[in-house]
């Protein structure tokens, strides 16, 4: 019972992971409608920033502060230069833009810091805490507590001031809000910015778990996928909710069936993305899409 | 067309006073056969006049050109989204290759079972992923394309796990006197050719019609009569089927299979080609082939990460500034030159 507990405590840790870049993918949509799969890549990138500072010789949680301020502004300009002029076009070209920024970021990300894997500092202590005969990692119990808190920043930003006020109404009605004096293509862009501070967050968690290379969110990118569509892609409870399920299934199915493995892992998002779309498209906590043709 | 040949009549009864305008008013009227029939003979005389490398180079142009055929079938013409398509071309690279080293099958007689595999496994995805919005079919053939290699590792003692098949390359038969990069070439050349025939004829049919309804708007070609998801999971089989075709010409040329020639990237690299090249035109995947070939192999001595450059920001300038890709540009341009030649011509 306690390995089946223990597995689920990894799974959970894996899930809190996800969750964060599920909430990045989360953030654009229910701004912009866009499915960024680029996601993945800008994250990672902005862990390469993170490196770079500290390598550099900053102390760690001063690099993250910098990380996130040039993540943000990376993340607006990608908005205004390039998502900008696409901005009502169709799908099909919205998301080859995104998939061209995907090789763009990747590749600039090899250029500049080789394809050679690096190693990352890990910010929290090693070792365990014993929990009721679970052990629970300290880099888990952070990850945790550092998702958690973003969660937290985010609900207070959007409920509790004026300008998350103002993206809730870009993101319920573009023309109304523009008419009461919102400028919607700043919150789109704000949008954009977020998603990349909080993907951020998720490539400074991610990279000490593997190794940092231009390649690490490949995989990460379809978990949160999975989590995000398994959540509904306009909800960012779900996305959560999305990631934590995403980790301990995929845990779970790499430990007790043996036709998955280690090295079939990946086959469950993949799983879980069809089950959802199949049985319940808008995702566990999205909303059904009415459309008028 | 018909207004040009009119126009010119009367130079062509003039030009016997002048040997060069004759020429000009030929080329004025035929340029596109003439333009045709340079270009058959330069795709068959190529491989004479070529070091072995080269060639092999043009036959791999051949190979991506047909499963940018396909992808283009997909994207260009009914407009979904595949992300997952260098699955299927690993689909076809592997049945071709597993035929050739369990069975010792002839090269070409695994042909159709690559076709066929990729074909019904396409029909398979594209059943439940196709009810869906295309946005969720780019996850899907993502997650497909991701999951694929584990999976070739997995299946160690068929498909020769994480080392690969090593394979033999098609013999030339003695009659052709061609040397194997030759023979190899030009069985990618029919290959490609009897492809690019059928797809050209599929467009022109009401199939391709349809397709085009349903590209430009689906509730429209709904309203007409076009069932949306038979005519979308067709072309979601039939674009699988060109991407096996694809791959199993690839295992001829390479001769050899290994799971990491088959992740995401090829994919990703698919679709980037197809974009650049021109979506929905007939010259794009040939223009994206060789593209596909060509940028890696002349950046990449810059630097590992330049052809990856190259291909990102022109996918984002593309699809900005010209989305009909080098395909259309080139149109533009062949267009504008004969205004530029008529002008002179009535000037003249």
């Amino acid at each position: 019972m306690s390995e089946f507990l223990q597995q689920v405590v990894e799974g959970l840790g894996a899930g809190a992971i996800y969750a964060s870049l599920a909430l990045a993918l989360v953030l654009i949509y229910r701004f912009t409608g866009i499915v960024n799969f680029a996601q993945g890549e800008l994250a990672m990138f902005s862990a390469y920033i993170a490196w770079q500072c500290v390598h550099a010789g900053l102390p760690f949680w001063l690099a993250l502060l910098i990380t996130l301020a040039v993540s943000f502004t990376g993340g607006m300009l990608i908005e205004r230069v390039v998502i900008r002029p696409v901005e009502g076009a169709p799908e099909l070209t919205v998301v080859i833009i995104t998939v061209g920024l995907f090789i763009f970021v990747n590749a600039a990300a090899g250029w500049i810091w080789s394809f050679l894997i690096k190693d990352f500092p890990n910010p929290f202590p090693g070792g365990a805490a014993e929990l009721g005969g679970v052990a629970v990692g300290y880099a888990t119990l952070g990850i945790f507590v550092v998702v958690g808190v973003v969660m937290g920043l985010l609900y207070l930003l959007f409920q509790h001031t004026k300008i998350g006020l103002a993206m809730r109404a870009v993101s319920a009605n573009p023309d109304s809000a523009r008419l009461v004096g919102i400028r919607v293509g700043w919150m789109l862009a704000l949008g954009w910015g977020l998603a990349a501070m909080v993907g951020a967050v998720s490539g400074v968690l991610v990279a000490p778990q593997l190794f940092l290379e231009p390649n690490m969110m490949g995989g990460v990118l379809i978990y949160a996928f999975a989590a995000a569509t398994l959540g509904g892609f306009d909800s960012p409870v779900g996305a959560v909710v999305g990631g934590l399920v995403v980790g301990v299934a995929e845990t779970l199915a790499g430990a007790y069936v043996d036709a998955i493995g280690a090295d079939l892992k990946v086959g469950v998002p993949l799983v879980i993305i069809l089950a959802v779309l199949l049985l319940r498209p808008q995702g566990l906590f999205g909303h059904a899409e009415v459309e008028r043709a | 067309m018909t207004e040009s040949t009119k126009q010119a009549a009367p130079v062509a009864d003039a030009a016997p006073a002048t040997g060069r305008r004759d020429v000009r008013a030929l080329l004025q009227e035929r340029w596109q056969w003439l333009a045709a029939a340079a270009l058959v003979a330069a795709v068959c005389f190529a491989p004479f006049q070529l070091v072995p490398f080269r060639v092999f180079q043009l036959t791999m142009v051949l190979v991506y050109a047909v499963a940018l055929l396909g992808l283009n079938l997909l994207v260009g013409h009914a407009g979904q989204i595949s992300l997952g398509h260098g699955a299927f071309f690993a689909v076809g690279a592997y049945t071709s290759a597993i035929l050739l080293h369990d069975h010792g099958l002839p090269h070409l007689v695994t042909l159709p079972f690559a076709a066929a595999l990729a074909f019904v496994l396409g029909l398979g995805l594209g059943v439940p992923a196709l009810r869906l919005r295309g946005l969720y079919l780019a996850l899907v053939t993502l997650a497909i394309a991701i999951f694929l290699v584990p999976l070739i590792k997995r299946f160690e003692s068929v498909t020769g796990g994480a080392m690969g098949l090593t394979l033999e390359k098609p013999v030339p038969p003695a009659w052709t006197g061609l040397a194997e990069d030759q023979w190899l070439y030009f069985l990618a050349l029919a290959v490609t050719a009897l492809a690019f025939a059928s797809v050209y004829g599929l467009l022109r049919s009401r199939v391709g019609r349809a397709l085009h309804a349903i590209r430009d708007n689906e509730a429209a070609a709904e309203v007409m009569g076009v069932k949306l998801s038979f005519y979308k999971t067709l072309a979601f089989a039939w674009s699988a089927m060109l991407a096996g075709v694809a791959g199993c010409v690839y295992t001829w040329t390479i001769a050899f299979v290994a799971p990491d020639s088959f992740t995401v990237t090829l994919s990703i690299t698919l679709l980037a080609g197809l974009v650049v090249g021109g979506l929905g035109s007939m010259a794009g995947p040939v223009l994206g082939g060789l593209f596909v070939v060509y940028v890696p192999s002349l950046s990449q001595d810059i630097n590992k990460g330049a052809p990856g450059v190259v291909f990102g920001l022109l996918i984002i300038v593309v699809m900005l500034v010209a989305p009909t890709g080098l395909a259309g540009l080139a149109g533009r341009a062949a267009r504008s030159t004969r205004k530029v030649l008529q002008k002179e011509r009535r000037n003249a």
